[in-house]
């Protein structure tokens, strides 16, 4: 008997390529392809006056450069703009090439193709750009005062403009008679995904086949297919999209058509010739996506127990430049703000703003982070208030177990209701409380002042909505040599699906996870799929592998049990160890791949095994279809919810203000769990950018609109030293809702960082930090500005 | 105008290859244009990331700053270097998949360079020494735990084979 492999922590199959250096990421394919480059805008608003190339034209090795006027048909259009809301009045994607006007720094506007990079970069760099400027918006403040505008057309630079309700009451009307209200003015800045690998895109025109082959380091190799087909003007059925390995997405991959997967591809079909780009690290900074950056003003109203009674909350939520992936950010933190808690009658309310900076779209978290940052900041505030513990202000307010399914009354990112489908949150603070040693830490405390030193204790709750639709599918297939090959049609960027879907497969198939390859995000393989993101693969693709490896089991057990006679019936079979075989008398079985051999019946034996399939050897006739194989498809109902709580100790130095995490510790449920291995290297690897979250990373733009620190040097990603030991703990509360009872797990571990770490400085500190990330000249800065306080208080 | 063309000879893992290359050319688009070997990646092209280190008679370097020709005459070991002779993972590599102490893979060339590298400086290093030997390279993925303990199981590893091996 097979043990089963789902749960196990498998070491990884797709790691000794990866560690030996046979990688195939992006740059690493179409050797002497053409290298496109690009002039970027290096100014944040402006109007194009001219484009002279004349400089330009001697470069040895120059093939083309190209200009928005250069553009055909629909590559001359707006990019689409992807996600279509009814609050989202006022939508403006960008152009492939600008036309006529640029709107952030880094925005392209002409693109180069030469012989290779660097002659590239020599052309672009003798382009002329004329640019007459226009005034900037730069940050919320400023869009928020509309006196200057990013679009035209779009007034107050608005984008969006939503109020949700719970219909649980008037939240005004409810705070105003709570017997306690407090208000928080909360404010989180921009951060990037960042991943090691920028963007990327090659592509191959085939002229004699009119096929296009691209392949792009993205997260959804299906829609970019579409989006590339419908842009050029191609039946879809001629567009290919591969997705090679990917150094890393976090979310920024998600959004498509980029600029780049439309024109490289035109310039190879136009060129004949293969066409690469790669984007370098500024580029990166300057023109893919940033995130985070919103202002929050909280109301609530509660009563003596922190019980919340009403809830009320504005976010000003800064979009950048354009919206082609429409606002789910601002969706997300609106509706994952509530977490684990009931918060009485609840409205929200965002306006999404235009700035000239960098497009906003979903990183690691997609808004989660600062939702969450403003119910724990509120949570703690209330305990400040009463002089009541923390941890006990949000145990009054759980949603118990015993009131799963919980209706928030919301409308979430999905556009389903906001149902919490299971979970045990007063077993989860329980857990972080032991976990991180709430109860032990006033001695804690008191032992470390002895020695002059500073610390806090602090926490964060979240509940992250996962898995959600419309579908994964995936394709099963059993060779004749006993290998089963899955196709997935989401792509991986590092969760390790190449072990995990495998897994999946092979206990359903009775085989080894040695035995089964999985190949993902190639739509050649397998054309629908919608991508990787928002912590759904696992659960969408995770479910369809085991629907579509169920129909081959049917399938292989039915043509066994025709091949075995004896009057077996497949319902007397089972999936063993490689075998068909009989529950009642297991020596009677037959090989699978020798099944996936009479799956097929042939005419024509090229080898042994084939003779046995021969149309005189064969007695199947099962009346089913050629080949050892199934297609199956997961829909999800609506999205699962994962939940987790962290906690943490930190040290603050009392002169330099420097702040050290002593101690961060993770409670996590993502349901069952398919390979703990790797479920605890995606919690480590968010916790890390949480804390980059909370005191390193930030994106800097000064008054003009110039991101002032686009590099590694000064974008301040934490290294090894800057991250500490992670403790964590797992508690499984299955899902209901699909057939494995999996929750995702993607995003959980950056969500609730800034909000634990913020609240453990304000322990530590005994001030309010009411904005992230900090800095400990910026802590030092809140000293003083108490201190004063205190002075004038007592003058 | 046409570029001049300088000859180059570097020892490329234990083998001499020969080229003809630019002066503007970095060592790591020589081993991944001219030679093929694309497992040196290069993730900020300034010498932060550290995705792109490799071993520079035997010393760790970024060789996204290093123009090829001025390796020309040298020995430099890459990612694809790193394995045992056999072609198994070497002890490094290893550990890693031990570990998990990869997740998408892309800086974790630089990692085992950098590690292979340290080890023959310090065959037993402890917990904080292993996290400081990496504190020169940036991952985005694992936060880092998990390479710390792949660290310390490398050193095992290698003390193994090497005892192994006499």
């Amino acid at each position: 008997m097979n043990d089963k492999l789902v749960g196990q922590p498998l070491v990884r199959k797709e790691d000794p390529r990866l560690l030996r250096g046979d990688g195939r990421y992006l740059d690493d394919l179409g050797r002497g392809a053409l290298a496109a480059a690009f002039v970027r805008s290096p100014v944040a608003h402006a109007r194009i006056a001219g484009i002279d190339v004349d400089e330009a034209l001697d470069v040895e090795g120059l093939v083309a450069i190209y200009t928005h006027e250069d553009l055909p048909g629909r590559i001359a259009e707006p990019l689409p703009l992807l996600i279509p809301h009814p609050a989202l009045t006022h939508p403006r994607t960008p152009y492939c090439l600008a036309n006529g006007e640029v709107n952030h720094v880094g925005e392209a506007v002409v693109m180069v193709v030469a012989t290779d990079r660097y002659v590239a970069e020599d052309v672009a760099e003798r382009i002329r750009v004329t640019y007459e400027d226009l005034p900037p918006v730069v940050g919320i403040d400023q869009a928020r005062a509309g006196e200057r505008l990013v679009h035209q057309d779009a007034p107050g630079n608005v984008a969006a403009h939503s109020v949700q309700t719970n219909g649980k009451g008037d939240a005004h009307d409810a705070i105003a008679s709570a017997p306690h209200r407090l208000a928080l003015d909360l404010h989180i800045e921009r951060s990037a995904s960042m991943p090691m690998e920028g963007k990327g895109v090659l592509a191959h025109w085939d002229p004699d086949d009119r096929t296009l082959r691209v392949h792009s380091s993205t997260q959804t190799s299906t829609s970019v297919r579409l989006a590339v087909a419908a842009k050029l003007e191609l039946p879809p059925d001629r567009v290919e999209v591969i997705t090679p390995d990917v150094g890393g997405g976090f979310g920024v991959k998600i959004v498509h058509p980029w600029p780049e997967e439309i024109l490289v591809p035109w310039a190879a079909m136009t060129l004949g010739q293969d066409v690469k780009w790669v984007e370098d690290r500024r580029e990166h900074f300057t023109s893919s996506a940033h995130e985070r950056a919103q202002r929050q003003h909280v109301e609530v109203g509660f009563d003596a127990a922190g019980r919340l009674l009403g809830l009320s909350v504005e976010i000003w939520h800064d979009n950048g430049a354009y919206v082609p992936y429409g606002i789910i950010v601002p969706i997300v933190t609106s509706t994952q703000l509530l977490g684990p808690y009931k918060v009485g009658a609840y409205r929200v309310e965002f306006t999404s703003l235009y700035t000239n900076t960098v497009i906003v779209t979903p990183y690691r978290g997609a808004g989660r982070p600062q939702g969450v940052f403003a119910m724990e900041r509120t949570m703690d505030a209330i305990a400040e208030y009463l002089g009541t513990d923390r941890l006990a202000v949000r145990e009054a307010n759980l949603i118990q177990p015993e009131e799963m399914p919980y209706d928030q009354g919301l409308v979430f990112q999905d556009g389903r209701p906001l149902i919490y489908d299971s979970g045990d949150y007063p077993t989860m603070l329980r857990m972080i409380r032991d976990l991180v040693g709430w109860d032990g830490f006033e001695a804690e405390r008191a032992a470390a002042a002895a020695e002059g030193r500073r610390i806090g204790i602090g926490i964060g709750a979240y509940v992250e909505g996962t898995g959600m639709g419309p579908y994964e599918g995936a394709h099963v297939k059993v060779e004749t040599t006993g290998e089963v090959v899955v196709s997935t049609g989401l792509t991986t960027q590092g969760q390790g699906h190449y072990t995990s879907l495998a897994q999946i497969a092979a206990d359903v198939l009775g085989v080894g996870v040695g035995d089964v390859t999985v190949i993902t995000g190639d739509t050649r393989r397998f054309k629908y799929a919608v991508g990787t993101f928002a912590s759904r693969a696992i659960v969408t693709s995770g479910n369809a592998v085991a629907i579509a490896a169920g129909k081959v089991a049917q399938k292989a057990k039915r043509i066994a049990a025709a091949a075995l006679g004896d009057g077996i019936s497949p319902e007397d079979l089972e999936l063993v160890d490689g075998r068909v075989r009989r529950r009642a008398d297991p020596a009677t079985a037959i090989d699978l791949r020798t099944v996936a051999v009479l799956s097929n019946p042939l005419r024509y034996a090229f080898d042994e095994e084939t003779k046995a399939a021969t149309q005189f050897a064969a007695a199947t006739g099962t009346g089913d279809e050629p080949g050892l194989e199934a297609t199956g498809y997961y829909m999800p109902e609506r999205s699962t919810f994962a939940a987790g709580a962290h906690g943490v100790v930190v040290e603050t130095d009392p002169e330099t203000a420097d702040i050290r995490i002593l101690r961060y510790c993770v409670v996590h449920d993502c349901g069952v769990v398919v390979n703990p291995r790797i479920v605890e290297g995606q919690v480590h690897g968010g916790v890390a950018q949480g804390i980059g979250g909370a005191l390193y990373e930030r994106i800097v733009y000064d008054d003009a609109g110039q991101l002032v620190n686009a590099s590694y040097m000064d974008f301040l990603i934490p290294f090894a030293t800057e991250v500490p030991h992670i403790q964590t703990a797992h508690m499984v509360t299955a899902s209901g809702l699909n057939p494995l009872g999996l929750k995702g797990a993607g995003e959980a571990g950056v969500i609730p960082t800034s909000a634990a770490v913020a609240s453990a400085i304000e322990d530590a500190e005994g001030l309010a930090v009411r904005r992230m990330p900090i800095s400990p000249s910026e802590l030092y800065e809140l000293r003083k500005a108490q201190q004063a306080r205190k002075e004038q208080v007592s003058a | 105008m046409t570029e001049q063309l300088h000859q180059i000879t570097v020892t490329v893992n234990g083998v001499a290859r020969r080229g003809e290359v630019p002066a503007r050319r970095l060592l790591a688009d020589f081993l991944r244009m001219d030679l093929g070997l694309t497992g040196t990646h290069l993730g900020c092209e300034h010498g932060v990331c550290g995705a792109c280190t490799l071993l520079l008679d035997g010393v760790p370097v970024r060789s996204c700053l290093i123009f090829a020709v001025s390796a020309d005459g040298h020995a430099v070991t890459t990612v694809e270097g790193c394995c045992e002779a056999g072609g198994e993972l070497g002890p490094v590599q290893q550990a890693f998949q031990d570990c998990h102490g990869l997740q998408c893979g892309f800086c974790t060339p630089g990692f085992i360079t950098t590690i292979t590298a340290y080890l023959e400086e310090n065959p037993k290093p402890t917990e904080e020494e292993a996290r400081e030997a990496i504190g020169g390279n940036l991952c985005r993925c694992t936060g880092y735990q998990n390479i710390v303990k792949a660290v310390l199981r490398a050193a095992d590893l290698k003390r193994e084979r090497e005892s192994a091996d006499e």
